[in-house]
């Protein structure tokens, strides 16, 4: 193999500029060197014509049963991993939420779940969510402002967030208040609000809506029922392991607005 | 890390040079990202993952077996080549097929440092950062092993007499 760059020292850059890593000023001063360079002139036809060879090479998807294969050995290893997380911490309170099972599973479920769906990437909102709620299962993590008053829970948002969501006790429903935290979702701080149902916890996730209204509707995912609805300008989802019948209540009493 | 599969076993793909040792590394390489993610800080996930899948192919005993037993060309999966795709005439068709065998058989016959540069760039469309961090090379590194995997290639596919 020769020397990297034989004859002119720019066919470096005007490689790099093929590959769109120079900026305007660099490009423009190549540029100037290049009209007079004929190393350089021949350099970019040699490279535009290997660009062209490889260009045709088709881009394989991985085969479904290679992915398959792939998510049952990551399931399996989840579990030991989940496993082993709630062993090296006998001294915890395990079950401070029954619904999830233990401290550590609740971390491993957490980063497992980030794991799977990472990160945006033009991703699902509703895995975001659903890694979100998990996340803020963890000990510590569910509510910034403790309350059961909506009175109280409302202002605390004041000048932590630059809208003010619509805050609602449905405690005389078999959903009391909680709290909230704020939490990011969908590139931008959104306001959490945390209700229980029996030993279930509910957040519901609340952000101005964007231009296009979209549609209400369920779904689940990894065993979490979630609800989404817009209403007032703003968007909601609500996300749970309560049962799905339970989570539409919850949503219609949002949407009733009593 | 499921949004970046594809590129995994695309990589994977090109460095192992057969399609089973790749979905080991792949299979292997995932369980490695798992088990690591929680210490994973960069901003960068795709680059992290496709470092990982490096190094898995490189500590696996298959990555220097199989070029010239079972070069990727003509190996076709789901997902491989679609005739169909090149228009109406399936002569020229075949001709186009048989065209892209032959550079994936090249690519493949190149070192594995100037292959895996070349992949990273042309097929995972990678920045030249973004390549330094998953080979672990200083940038200007990477840009000498494109340079030179460029000229093999060029080369080689001027001595196949391919356009």
């Amino acid at each position: 193999m020769s020397a990297p760059a034989p004859g002119c020292d720019k066919v470096l850059l005007v490689q790099a500029e093929l590959d769109g890593e120079l900026g305007a000023a660099e490009a423009a001063a190549l540029a100037a060197h290049r009209s007079g360079c004929p190393l350089c002139q021949k350099a970019e036809a040699e490279l535009l014509r290997t660009r062209a060879l490889l260009r045709g090479e088709p881009y394989a998807a991985v085969p479904e049963a290679v992915r398959a294969r792939v998510m049952a050995r990551l399931r399996q290893h989840e579990t030991r991993l989940a496993v082993a997380s709630t062993m090296v911490r006998p001294g915890r309170r395990l079950w401070l939420w029954p619904s999830l099972g233990g401290f550590g599973l609740g971390a491993a479920c957490a980063a497992a779940l980030a794991f799977l769906l990472v990160l945006p990437q033009g991703g699902d909102l509703a895995v975001a969510v659903v890694a979100s709620h998990v996340r803020a299962l963890q000990p510590g993590h569910l509510e910034d402002v403790a309350s059961t008053d909506q009175h109280t829970v409302k202002p605390w948002f004041d000048g932590r967030i630059d809208f003010a969501p619509p805050v609602r006790d449905f405690a005389a429903a078999g959903f009391p208040l909680q709290g909230g935290r704020l939490d990011y979702l969908d590139g931008r701080p959104v306001a959490a609000l945390v209700y229980q149902r029996d030993k279930h916890i509910i957040d519901l996730y609340i952000w101005p809506a964007s231009t296009v209204p979209r549609m209400g509707g369920g779904t689940a995912i990894h065993g979490y029922n979630l609800a989404h609805w817009t209403q007032d300008g703003m968007t909601f989802w609500a996300v749970s392991d309560v049962e799905g019948a339970q989570l539409d209540e919850f949503a219609k009493l949002w949407r009733r607005g009593s | 890390m499921l949004p970046h599969l594809d590129a995994a076993y695309n990589l994977a793909r090109w460095l192992m040079r057969d399609s089973e040792a790749a979905e080991d590394v792949l299979q292997e390489a995932m369980v490695r990202a798992l088990t690591y993610f929680a210490s994973f800080k960069g901003v960068n996930p795709r680059a992290w993952l496709l470092q990982i899948v490096r190094n898995t192919a490189y500590s696996s005993h298959a990555l220097n077996r199989g070029v010239e037993t079972v070069p990727l060309a003509g190996e076709h999966e789901e997902g491989g080549i679609d005739l169909a795709d090149h228009g109406d005439d399936p002569e020229a068709a075949l001709l186009r097929t048989r065209e892209q065998c032959r550079v994936r058989t090249l690519v493949a016959a190149l070192p594995v440092e100037l292959r895996e540069t070349l992949v990273l760039r042309e097929f995972e469309e990678c920045s030249y950062k973004e390549i330094a961090d998953a080979t672990q090379t200083p940038i200007g590194t990477v840009m000498s092993r494109l340079w030179r995997a460029r000229q093999l290639l060029a080369r080689a596919a001027a001595a196949e007499g391919l356009p």
